[in-house]
């Protein structure tokens, strides 16, 4: 995800659509970034970039005048007159202060684990309090405490696994009550841990009869460790043992070989390694690089109530999410996130998870930048993705309307909105095409798609 | 000959602590052989992995913690994060209002109940149904209907603790020596009177039994409860402590635990044995 773009650099197209500067070749784009100002650092300056693209597309109405004026006069003189004429600094701090929140004091809920990253690091690093809201971090129990808690009004809003607002607004495993999500949280980020004992199992043929165990069932890691099984010709219902096990209790349950092994959320997988309990078979990113993890997830009732706060609490996770997305910024969430009050955890475990160098629990260390990563856009083909899955798995019964339900939970166009107002670029399309271990799936053949599959509950 | 008995009881106590302290310590000393690893992968590892580190702590960690505990019991660093003062203190409020809301409800109801036979049979299956419902199956019903985490806490305290008292309080009510009430009917002594000043005195004794039984059923209760909802109290410190797998801390707040549910007994026990008569 480009994350920051500027408005002064020519081969960049204003409007939606395709960014012409992405097909030239690496020489011009070299050269186009060199003709570019200072990347863009603080907040205000983003904030003014976003101004400033306004106020170029104002004056320049056809886009090859605005690049052809860029290259003849270069952006640094380009951007000195338009200064001249534009008051560009007032025009950005008006911009900054949008509509004021309904509520500033807010409660959001979240579970202990690094997939909260951007929820959590955004209350200790101020990301809430910059968007001028007082927002309380609240430790939660397990999944099914912070759907009641989030249902209930305890909570303006909450961390949730992806599949749970689809599932709540669906009304499985709970009253249908309306959810939507304007922000994922984590892509990747999660792993298969086995026992130590299993060493030598790394064979899933191997695994009939094993007991693992999953956070929840409504989870992302339910659907993986479902699909990764069934690739490998195991039915995940008959040939092993699936059982929903808070994430805290994994290390321990497995210490105490009550399961074999567990998909489960990190800091867990590599708690499970530094306690020497258990080693990394793979991680979730080899299954489906990319994949969501958890969302951030508010009830319809909170976002027609209080837009503002909404708005606002969003802009907040966008941007805690924008600067957990950058490998520089890892080791000081990592430090902030680790107190008691929030994660709650030893800092080297949290360095590993988010910096990707780690410990595998077999004697050696292993590096991946990408294992866990932070991209808010909420893809409306992700949630058609989980729905393919809760039908396949007969969580669903009947006929279901994919696109509906992923648009109406997954609020890609008001995020789309929000995101080019605060100078990112959003993708221009809610869907995707992606691939899970090597199987394309197209989002416009939901249907199909959930017919491929060989191994599947029979409704 | 009394004081001989309690100093040795004393020392037998002494004896058995040094005993336990002493055999928990040399079963968590290291033992566990380490393989050999290089020192870039040790440095991601924890000590029970690179050291052989027992995963149970000794009670020289425990201690050491506690003290650092002791040391600053109030302090708050944010929501999730209070001292174990500040927890004891939720929790103790939390049972306080629960316990004292049923004790308002099931010490009033009990004398009617035990005052007129008919209400005592036609209730007793509706309470002896309800009696023996563990709390934390009254949880996700509570956090369903009230839908507030720290009421649904409170009610389920009340619910759990309300039982013992109902029934001793009946019991103790419909057990009132009859010649007492015959003595007080011949007497003239008008219901109410005869309430207050023959049957309450009698039955005291059953009734703070029954409250004693409750108040440690409760404290049982809220470690549980809060375990579930999260937030504060000392159940909620254990949980938080379970999820950072320090198992030296999930010891101390058993200790703590221990030591208030111990006082609180104490203090109902007090309270009975004032009010018990030689008969």
């Amino acid at each position: 995800m480009s994350t920051f773009d500027n408005p002064f650099d020519p081969d960049r197209n204003l409007r939606a659509g395709c960014v012409c500067g992405q097909h030239q070749s690496a020489t011009e784009h070299e050269q186009a970034t060199a003709l570019a100002c200072e990347p863009v650092a603080s907040e205000e300056q983003r904030y003014e970039g976003v101004v400033a693209s306004a106020v170029m597309r104002a004056m320049f109405p056809q886009d090859v005048a605005r690049r052809a004026f860029l290259k003849s006069v270069g952006a640094s003189t380009a951007l000195a007159a338009l200064s001249q004429f534009f008051p560009l600094k007032t025009a950005t701090e008006v911009f900054a202060q949008t509509g004021v929140p309904e509520k500033k004091d807010l409660k959001v809920g979240f579970i202990p684990i690094t997939c909260a990253t951007p929820i959590i690091m955004a209350a200790p690093m101020g990301f809430y309090a910059k968007h001028g809201l007082n927002v309380e971090v609240v430790k939660t129990a397990g999944w099914a405490v912070i759907r009641d808690k989030t249902i209930n009004k305890e909570y303006d809003a909450a961390h949730m696994l992806a599949p749970m607002p689809i599932a709540i607004s669906l009304g499985l495993g709970a009253n249908a009550i309306p959810f939507a999500v304007p922000a994922i949280e984590n892509i990747n980020g999660q792993g298969i841990v086995l026992a130590s004992k299993h060493k030598d199992k790394r064979d899933p043929k191997d695994w009939k009869g094993l007991k693992f165990a999953i956070p929840f069932d409504y989870s992302m890691h339910n659907y993986l460790l479902r699909y990764y099984l069934a690739e490998h010709g195991l039915d995940p219902d008959t040939d092993v043992q699936l059982r929903s096990v808070p994430p805290p209790e994994m290390v321990a349950n497995l210490r105490a070989d009550n399961i074999d092994g567990f998909l489960a959320p990190d800091n867990i997988c590599q708690r499970a390694i530094y306690d020497g309990v258990g080693f990394m078979h793979l991680l979730s990113k080899e299954i489906w690089d990319g994949h969501p993890c958890c969302s951030f997830a508010a009830s319809r009732e909170f976002i027609t109530t209080a837009p503002n706060s909404f708005a606002a609490l969003t802009r907040a996770i966008v941007d805690a999410t924008a600067y957990a997305s950058k490998a520089e910024n890892r080791k000081q969430i990592a430090e902030a996130i680790a107190p008691a009050n929030y994660i709650n955890a030893p800092v080297t475990v949290l360095e590993q998870v988010l910096t990707g160098t780690y410990a595998d629990g077999l004697g050696g260390v292993r590096t991946d930048a990408k294992r866990v990563d932070f991209d808010p856009f909420p893809w409306q083909s992700f949630a058609v993705w989980m729905l393919t899955q809760m039908k396949r798995w007969g969580q669903i019964k009947g006929d279901v309307d994919y696109k509906a339900v992923a648009e109406q939970v997954y609020l890609a166009t008001d995020t789309k909105k929000l995101m080019t107002e605060m100078g990112l670029s959003p993708p221009a399309s809610a869907y995707k095409s992606f691939a899970v271990m090597g199987k394309t799936f197209d989002p416009a053949k939901p249907e199909d798609y959930v017919a491929s599959f060989k191994i599947r509950k029979q409704s | 000959m009394n004081s001989s008995l309690r100093l040795r009881a004393g020392l037998v106590s002494v004896a058995l602590l040094a005993a336990f302290l002493g055999i928990w310590h040399l079963a968590t000393r290291s033992t566990a052989p380490v393989a050999a690893m290089n020192p870039e992968y040790a440095k991601l590892m924890g000590l029970t992995a690179t050291q052989g580190k027992s995963a149970m702590p000794g009670p020289l960690d425990v201690g050491a913690k506690l003290w650092e505990h002791l040391k600053r019991p109030f302090y708050d660093n944010g929501p999730n994060d209070k001292g174990l003062g500040i927890q004891l203190a939720y929790s103790i409020a939390r049972v306080g209002t629960g316990y004292l809301l049923a004790v308002l409800v099931a010490i009033p109801l009990g004398f009617l109940i035990g005052m007129s036979p008919l209400l005592s049979k036609a209730l007793d299956p509706f309470i002896q149904v309800l009696k023996p419902i563990s709390p934390l199956a009254w949880m996700p019903l509570a956090l369903y209907t009230i839908k507030d985490s720290s009421v649904s806490a409170i009610f389920v305290i009340f619910i759990c603790s309300i039982w013992p008292m109902l029934l001793n309080t009946v019991f103790g009510v419909a057990s009132v020596r009859k010649e007492w009430i015959n003595v007080a009917r011949t007497l003239e002594v008008g219901t109410i009177r005869r309430a207050f000043t023959v049957i309450l005195p009698a039955a005291a004794p059953t009734i703070l039994t029954g409250m004693r039984i409750s108040i440690g059923i409760a404290w049982l209760v809220i470690v549980a409860a809060e375990m579930l909802v999260g937030g504060t109290g000392i159940g909620y410190f254990v949980w938080n402590e379970w999820n950072n797998l320090s198992i030296t801390n999930v010891i101390i707040a058993i200790l703590l635990i221990g030591i208030v549910g111990m006082l609180l007994d104490q203090i109902l026990a007090r309270f009975t044995r004032m009010v018990t008569f030689p008969e």
